[in-house]
Order: structure tokens, then sequence, then C-alpha cells
């Protein structure tokens, strides 16, 4: 089982929001600037790592039941984000990492995307 | 829900305003874990009513957002009056969009909407004409389909 603490010193991640809610299970991870894709593809309790920080990636964290959000290549979310996040009890991470990179270092420590079919003969 | 058996509300959702985009659906999202329905079947609803939303706010220039809660489902009915869809079974069809560029920039139209709408309720209708607007029909059954 693995939590948001052990994903954020794999990603060597500053925590924004949510320092409480460390323990937090994540159960797989997404990594997506679309989120479109977000809430087509992510089942509950999923880690959304994205270089996006408008709103609507808070929004669809919130209506998507999403365990947690970390920003890639540092960037930092504005004011209204992080508000709108701590409303919906929603953590916040950023780490420098490339989105690829951060991925890349999460799937290696166990953690698993959210499979879905793409072609009917899979 | 055990003074009342069916419970209703409704939510205009204003043109163009994508910082509000999504309050007619968190809204909804709430007032259904306040009355107990299992957190998988909100999340179906609370997704595809924010793909509906969205899709108001970005071609439509408004509309409406009606929650029809009983004890056994949820009926969400969303009505614009926009350009309308000219040819639904396009629509339908996974990555067809007719989005802006600068909604694409915020994460959107990605032509997903309509075919993740199906995919998360029980049934879905579309009454559309053109240069009239758009209804769009969702049931829900409060079945936990993950949990079952």
């Amino acid at each position: 089982m693995i939590n948001l603490n052990q994903v954020c010193s794999t990603l060597n991640a500053k925590i924004l929001l949510g320092e409480d809610q460390m323990d937090r299970e994540v159960f797989s991870a997404c990594g997506a600037d679309l989120m479109s894709d977000v809430l087509t593809f992510t089942k509950r309790k999923t880690l959304l790592l994205t270089g996006l920080t408008n709103v609507q990636v808070v929004r669809t964290a919130e209506l998507s039941d999403l365990c947690a959000i970390v920003f890639v290549r540092g960037k930092l979310p504005g004011k209204e984000i992080v508000e709108a996040a701590k409303a919906n009890d929603i953590p916040l991470l950023v780490t420098c990492y490339t989105l690829f990179e951060a991925c890349g270092r999460l799937y290696e420590m166990g953690i698993k995307g959210c499979p879905h079919k793409v072609f009917a003969d899979e | 829900m055990s003074d009342t058996k069916k419970m209703n509300v409704t939510y205009e959702v204003a043109p163009g305003d994508f910082e509000r985009a999504g309050e007619a659906s968190s809204g909804i999202k709430r007032l259904l874990q306040r009355i107990g329905i299992p957190a998988e079947v909100i999340r179906r609803i609370a997704i595809g009513t924010y793909e509906a939303e969205m899709n108001v706010i970005i071609h439509a220039g408004g509309g409406v957002v009606t929650a029809e809660i009983s004890p056994d489902n949820t009926v969400i009915i969303v009505t614009d009056k926009g350009p309308g869809i000219a040819d639904i079974e396009q629509a339908k069809q996974e990555g067809w969009s007719t989005a802006p560029d600068y909604v694409r920039q915020m994460g959107f139209g990605a032509g997903m909407g309509l075919p993740n709408m199906m995919k998360c309720s029980d049934k879905l209708d579309i009454v559309s004409v053109v240069n009239q607007g758009t209804q769009i029909t969702m049931l829900f059954n409060h079945v936990d389909k993950e949990n079952k």
C-alpha cells in the first residue's frame, strides 16, 4: 500500500496543501494535461499528475474523487486554485520533475495506471 | 430521503464562465452525498453532469441543469438554447470536436464529452435542433457497478 507521504519523498515534492492528509492511500495514478481524459479514464482515489494549473484541474479532481494533485515541472498554482482545493479537501503537491519523469518514478515504486480497453480484441 | 420521495434541483449555467464551470455538478454531487447515495454512483453522476455542463458553457452560451433525484435513480436534464448539433451520431464519436483552441488549452474539447456521458449514464437521450438548442437527458440508476 502506497500513501501520499511516500509519493512525496519519491518526487522530492513540496506540500502546498494537505500536510495532515499524507497518509492518504494512492490506488493508481494518471499523468495528463487533458482533463477530458482524466474524466474518462480514471478511477476513484487516483493521483493526478499534471502541468495544468487552472481551476478546472481542481474541479476535475473534486468531481472524479481523485486523491491528490501533483503539479509537475515546478509549476505553482495561483491562490484561487489553492483555495478551491482547500474547500474540497484535495491535497496539492509540486515537484520539479517533468510529467514523464514523475510518472516514471511513481511507476517504478509500484503505482499502476488506470487500465482500460482501447481496442475490442485486447 | 425519508420525508420526500423525489427531489428536484435546478442550476443556471452562465455562458463562457469557465471559473464557475462545474458549480452545478458540484452542487448536485454534494446533495447526493448528503442523502447517502453510494460514492461510485455519485462519481458517475458528477462526471456525466460536468461534461454536459462544460459543453453548455463552451458551445451554447449558457443553459439550465436540472437534477431529479428519486430513491432509485437520478435524472439529469441539461438544456440550452445554443446552436444545436447537426449530426448527433458524429458528435457521439470519440475525438470528434468543434471546440475552439482556448478550450483545448484548458484541458477540454478533446471530443470525449458525449462518449463519456454515455459511458457514465445508464441511458442518454439527445434532442437537438440546429439554431434552436439541445436537451440532453441522462438516467443514472443508483446501483454501484464497481462493488456489486
